[in-house]
């Protein structure tokens, strides 16, 4: 079980919330060539360390944000403050 | 392959009923069964990952390919991974026409494998249901059914009479709240003893001269010519390995890591499509055998077999949460256990002897990625999800061929890392995990 820090309901179990993966920077749909935007689809870094990955708290505020976790200890660090905008859907 | 050790001239290592006889009267210990060698500076090729996919590699280049100056790395010990960890079921009745036919060659070669590596891998044809609680799971067993008997594989869709016949321990009532509609019955699927293929596959290619390093960490692999840093990524080609126990060089560097595959791979400027997830498993105390069969449920997300010692293994889908940390948690306990009673209420007293976990390299299409990755020399065998232990003597054998020939096998064709460039999946979802 993982304690999810929401930034709007505070500490979740994380079977209140979805998981929503890596948070990587999306292409831009009307320029990216199809290999770009299959490698934004599907590639990922997929790190042993710090990530940055976006959560939806569907039992709670019904919102996305984004943290940082680092993926070997599953540590969360810097939850982000209500109103930024960092990673938006997933 | 029934005369491994006579005909390397290395005493009475071959496993016989005889050789039990004469071992036990004459006491003693059994000879080890692998070599531990120094490093060496160079190799032919090195394996990256010594469980049952890295060892198979190096096995089928030695045997079929002559491939023998060969390093296999590990490190932790061999089998300490996934290859340890896994529920030891092999089966062949996948959805798609490429998955079908890759897996079928995988089980024929359990079935010869106990004769080819002289080493009893305890391979028990018992059978695999896979259940259906619904109309669109029943629709899947029928879609199954019609592309493995087009394929030459043994699978039909039974009702729950049939099913009651195969397994009477399975409450097929209306009772439950996921009744049993029906089930996609596959003869030749079981369950094999997963440390002696390690051990078997280790012992083979040790006979054929083949290196097992075991505590030797991969830190680096040495490229040059690529578009990234330090000669890396598409375009480069490799040079050799940095370990914990020193540099090698070498032209060929296979990636059989389960668990690590991404990082190995970053170690070329490779990225792959995978997210490593922790699968969680458990067994029972032993009692007396009475599930013939090896069970799963996709919309009870749990498979169960017994073992020969009697115990119950159950499986579940991955954890949701990518992660490397392989914590046990107490959801998926309480989840099992509902479910499992919710199949059999007859096991409500059995208790629980353990649970662990393993890391799985999940990938989108939930078919593994193998072959080339456009750095030169290296190449890769991930992706392995949560279904690489039953593949592991085909993936072998095709990725021996792939770096003995330069060319990719037409078998793993369809599971080149490229079909992520041109969109072209091969979406297994259906047929190779419990978690959807």
């Amino acid at each position: 079980m993982l304690l999810v820090p929401c930034p709007y309901c505070g500490p979740r179990n994380s079977v209140d919330l979805r998981y929503g993966g890596e948070s990587q920077p999306r292409p831009d749909p009307a320029t990216a060539t199809p290999e770009q935007w299959r490698g934004y689809l599907y590639r990922r870094d997929n790190p042993a360390d710090w990530l940055r990955e976006n959560w939806y708290c569907r039992s709670g505020c019904r919102r996305w944000f984004t943290v940082e976790r680092n993926t070997a200890t599953n540590e969360f660090r810097h939850p982000p403050m209500p109103g930024d905008k960092r990673g938006g859907k997933a | 392959m029934g005369s491994l050790g006579r005909r390397l001239g290395r005493g009475p290592a071959k496993y016989s009923a005889a050789a039990l006889v004469w071992r036990g009267l004459r006491g003693g210990q059994w000879p080890r069964i692998w070599r531990d060698a120094e490093l060496k500076r160079s190799y032919d090729a090195v394996i990256v990952g010594g469980g049952v996919h890295g060892l198979a590699t190096a096995y089928y280049l030695a045997r079929n390919h002559g491939i023998k100056d060969v390093a296999v790395l590990d490190k932790a010990y061999l089998g300490s991974g996934a290859s340890g960890r896994n529920t030891a079921i092999v089966r062949a009745n996948y959805l798609t026409p490429e998955g079908v036919a890759f897996y079928d060659r995988s089980l024929q070669l359990y079935n010869t494998m106990a004769t080819d590596l002289n080493i009893n891998v305890m391979f028990s044809e018992r059978g695999h249901l896979t259940l259906a609680h619904n109309d669109s799971s029943l629709r899947t067993m029928h879609w199954r059914a019609e592309v493995n008997k087009l394929q030459g594989v043994d699978s039909s869709v039974i009702g729950p009479d049939e099913i009651k016949k195969v397994a009477p321990s399975l409450d097929t009532s209306s009772h439950p709240r996921y009744p049993i509609l029906g089930a996609l019955y596959h003869p030749p699927g079981g369950i094999v003893r997963h440390d002696a293929v390690v051990w078997g596959y280790a012992r083979a290619a040790d006979c054929m001269g083949v290196e097992m390093h075991q505590k030797t960490e991969v830190l680096d692999i040495l490229c040059e010519g690529g578009d990234g840093t330090d000669g890396k990524g598409p375009g480069g080609r490799v040079v050799g390995v940095r370990t914990s126990r020193g540099d090698i060089s070498t032209p060929v560097v296979v990636n059989c890591t389960a668990g690590w595959a991404s990082l190995i791979s970053a170690m070329a400027g490779v990225r792959l499509p995978i997210t490593t997830h922790p699968l969680q498993a458990a067994v029972t105390e032993p009692v007396k055998v009475f599930l013939p069969t090896v069970v799963v449920s996709g919309s009870l997300h749990v498979y169960i077999s017994q073992t020969d010692r009697g115990e119950l293994v159950f499986g579940a889908a991955v954890d949701p949460v990518a992660t490397y940390s392989i914590r046990g948690s107490l959801e998926f306990t309480e989840e099992l256990a509902g479910h499992v009673l919710e199949l059999m209420p007859g096991v409500s007293r059995m208790r629980l002897l353990r649970q662990w976990s393993g890391l799985c390299d999940m990938t989108p299409d939930y078919s593994p990625v193998m072959g080339f990755t456009g750095v030169d020399g290296f190449l890769v065998d991930v992706g392995w999800g949560t279904y690489g232990f039953k593949a592991a003597p085909v993936s072998g054998e095709q990725m021996a061929e792939a770096v003995a020939t330069g060319r990719t096998p037409e078998l793993i064709a369809p599971f080149a890392l490229s079909r992520f460039d041109t969109g072209e999946l091969v979406g297994e979802k259906g047929a190779a995990a419990v978690g959807h």
